[in-house]
């Protein structure tokens, strides 16, 4: 650790010289050898962790060029793939509801730095990005987007209902708030197990003021359940700001008794003048590693992510009604996560303008790619409306309108 | 005629439909939103062209206006509310009337009761039928049987000996009118029904679950005239009321509307299409589509009769009993699925009282059961050709 003291890097501050970084000097890399997993770097966060009835972990991140370079891609790849849905839905490809997570990305690939795939996600209706963080294709998700047979629910669910059972990515609730519970349930069945993993319930600002939520963490702290719940405040719930919701926006705190930790990218939202930061994968990261070893140990905690969505709540809400549109640019321009990440990039020498930009056409064309596969699966069979309501095999009962037509018993 | 008082247009408005009620006018509209009422309401007053959003927002002006102690709050509802049913509210009557809640059903619900049981007049927006669960809990073991158990103590509504609430109980609407500005009242405002890409989570339909607590009302419209005057019936009836508005009308139904305040009876039904074959009870937006199937069976030579429901607890059974002892043959269609839908009571009811009469067994065209589905959609649905075989099939029974 001696060594990352002298090298904390800032994220506007360009480095010079070859002993800025790492043991082992660092030179410009082309992007073919991103695989370099074994150069530590240290990122700091740029505020500290606030923390409520616990020691909020250190500002200082390891990372590696791979990992850098692996954020990159995740989260403009989950840009890309927000940005697509929202020209088919506007296209009518997709209808429905459809929440877009554009913006809050950090959240996402900064959760699965942290974390193994036996560990459970489980969150709300803005779950697309999540989805491929947990390892799902694009593919899936376009389809299941568009209600046809190859998504990751074989179109039954819609944009609201992703998951992955096997990466233990449990979903994708269309009802605010009731994943909690759920999630603290995942946790109990987790302790049971002793693989020492654990769950994260994420929620938004919009949810924390349901009563499920404090029920689920009086008993997840009463069973010391290895819960971590993680509010991903991006201070708008729907169209009302959170202190118009809450009498305490302080998620991290409302716990009380349970320990919190916030994710604190900036003062408010909303005052311009205070000094305003990137959305950190690094300090999601941090956050995650110390939740996680706390919850093994003791317990539940609650994490606050301090995020910014850009689009409205969903495709029927243009977004601008309720906040300025300066303040959406503003926070696009100072605080992206994939603008921070880039800069980052760009400051260590891993890699160039032109290779970024590259990485970018690739994704387009990937994502473009995805959406063309989609588009050709076919909508699911009829029968299926009747399958999956029971346990195979259970029965149902459905008669025509004419009373004299055979009962048919379905799956 | 002049825009009529509060307390008396109330009277004016019961006494015509009661008249009208039992007229034998025939109604050669094609839309379901059309009653044998028309006359009369052009007669009243001034006329607006008004689909159902503009219609309920018109009614809770007037409630709001009429009732100094009548408050609006749910989420979202200050800017107008999701399905603008809320607009201007929180500029005419002020933020302490119309207010926002946080997210949370059951605390929305809770407090609305507390407040109606100080005899304010509480309507509570819940956003989506679909979210009305949480508070399933309040309105079901509080709200229903708060009058109950404090043996009238306490109650969702007006204080009342129970002489005088006996003698006027023939005119519920003058009660309420009489006693407006002294009592209090529940009513909650829901968005229920399909909306054709709902979903699981946007397009329940959830009237049954609560048909079944003795203690409430539940109401539904099927027209923006409808809705106007069952809504304020509603705020004003002296008991807790579920309100369920469907959806799918909110701009598609467009109705002149009398701009004056005026109520419609609850717990009456209303034929609003005669015939002499059959008779089909519905409720809501599923009334536009049974008369299409009326009309395509019509051509055929069947001749259907048609009744609107309006108040599903307490529903009126005489006016449907009336008609199935006309015509031997009953069938009901709702959106919510068939097993332990409402069908099923009204089924039961009318086979206890007309057994002898029938024809044919009652018929119920309805939801499937399954959860209501993503794609699926135009398969769940009773649709109109689901109907119309239904139709068939029990007239040739």
């Amino acid at each position: 650790m001696a060594l990352s003291t002298s090298l904390r890097s800032n994220l506007v501050r360009p480095l010079t010289g070859l002993t800025a970084l790492s043991s082992t000097g660092h030179l410009r890399r082309p992007f073919s050898s991103s695989a370099d997993d074994s150069t530590v770097i240290t990122v700091e966060t740029s505020v500290p962790f606030v923390g409520h009835k616990c020691d909020p972990p250190s500002r200082n991140v390891e990372t590696t060029p791979k990992e850098l370079l692996g954020f990159f891609y995740d989260m403009a790849l989950m840009r890309r793939m927000e940005i697509a849905s929202d020209s088919l839905y506007k296209s009518k490809l997709i209808r429905g509801f459809c929440h877009l997570y554009d913006g809050q990305e950090a959240v996402a690939v900064g959760m699965e730095a942290a974390i193994t795939k036996k560990d459970c996600i489980i969150t709300a209706y803005r779950d697309h990005c999540i989805f491929l963080g947990r390892g799902g294709s694009l593919v899936e998700c376009f389809s299941e987007l568009m209600g046809r047979q190859a998504g990751c629910s074989k179109g039954k669910g819609g944009s609201m209902h992703f998951y992955k059972k096997e990466n233990g990515f449990f979903g994708g609730h269309g009802i605010v708030g009731a994943q909690v519970p759920l999630g603290c349930g995942l946790a109990f069945a987790q302790k049971y197990s002793k693989d020492e993993t654990v769950t994260f319930a994420m929620y938004g600002d919009g949810a924390a003021n349901q009563g499920q939520l404090f029920e689920a963490l009086n008993m997840s702290a009463l069973l010391d359940l290895p819960a971590i719940l993680v509010c991903e405040n991006n201070h708008y719930g729907m169209g009302t700001a959170e202190w118009r919701a809450a009498k305490s926006p302080a998620y991290y705190k409302r716990g009380d008794y349970v320990p919190g930790l916030k994710i604190h990218f900036s003062s408010k939202v909303l005052q311009e003048s205070d000094v305003v930061d990137g959305m950190d994968a690094f300090a999601v990261k941090q956050a995650c590693k110390f939740a996680k070893e706390h919850a093994l140990k003791n317990g539940p905690i609650i994490l606050e992510m301090d995020t910014y969505r850009y689009h409205g709540h969903s495709m029927s809400d243009p977004g601008s009604t309720y906040r300025t549109r300066d303040e959406i640019s503003g926070v696009r321009q100072e605080r992206d996560p994939i603008e921070r990440i880039r800069k980052l990039i760009l400051s260590h020498e891993l890699s160039t303008e032109a290779e970024l930009k590259t990485i970018e056409k690739k994704i387009r064309s990937e994502v473009d790619d995805a959406i063309a596969l989609a588009k050709e699966s076919p909508m699911p069979d009829p029968s299926e409306l009747f399958t999956n309501v029971y346990v195979k095999g259970f029965g149902i009962e459905v008669a025509g309108a004419d009373r004299k037509e055979v009962r048919g018993v379905l799956p | 005629m002049m825009r009529k008082s509060f307390g008396s247009s109330a009277a004016f408005s019961l006494s015509i439909r009661k008249r009208a009620f039992f007229s034998t006018s025939t109604s050669t509209s094609t839309s379901p939103s059309l009653s044998p009422l028309d006359a009369d309401d052009a007669a009243a007053g001034a006329l607006k062209s008004m689909n159902l959003f503009s219609a309920i927002n018109n009614a809770l002006h007037i409630a709001l206006d009429s009732d100094p102690r009548a408050y609006v709050f749910g989420e979202d509802v200050s800017f107008g509310g999701v399905f603008r049913c809320t607009t201007g509210l929180a500029d005419r009557f002020g933020k302490n009337r119309v207010f926002n809640t946080p997210l949370c059903e059951q605390g929305i619900v809770g407090f609305a009761i507390g407040l109606a049981a100080m005899d304010n007049r509480a309507i509570a927006e819940i956003q989506f039928a679909d979210y009305i669960y949480p508070a399933f809990d309040q309105i079901v073991n509080e709200a229903a049987k708060f009058r109950y158990r404090s043996g009238n103590q306490f109650n969702c509504g007006v204080r009342f000996s129970s002489n005088l609430y006996h003698a006027l109980e023939h005119f519920p609407s003058l009660v309420a009118s009489i006693v407006g500005l002294t009592s209090g009242g529940l009513t909650i405002r829901a968005p229920y029904g399909a909306v054709g890409h709902g979903g699981h989570y946007h397009s329940q339909s959830p009237e049954s679950f609560f048909c079944h607590v003795p203690g409430i009302k539940v109401v539904i419209p099927r027209s923006p005239k409808q809705a106007k005057g069952l809504l304020l019936s509603c705020i004003r009836d002296p008991n807790p009321v579920v309100f369920f508005e469907p959806k799918w009308l909110y701009r598609l139904a467009v109705e002149e509307v009398p701009e004056h305040d005026y109520m419609v009876p609850l717990s009456e039904a209303e034929v609003i299409r005669h015939g002499t074959d059959v008779t089909l009870v519905g409720w809501g937006a599923q009334l536009a589509v049974m008369e299409q199937a009326c009309i395509d069976a019509e051509k055929e030579g069947i001749s259907c009769e048609l009744i609107d429901l309006r108040t599903l607890l307490p529903w009126d059974k005489e006016t449907v009993e009336a008609s199935v002892r006309k015509t031997g043959r009953l069938l009901v269609s709702h959106e919510a699925p068939v097993t332990g839908g409402f069908g099923a009571e009204i089924s039961a009811s009318m086979v206890e009282r007309c057994f002898l009469r029938l024809e044919a067994p009652v018929g119920r065209i309805c939801g499937l059961d399954t959860p209501f589905p993503l794609v699926f959609e135009p398969f769940y649905m009773p649709t109109k050709n689901k109907i119309l075989d239904a139709i068939k099939s029990t007239v040739n029974y």
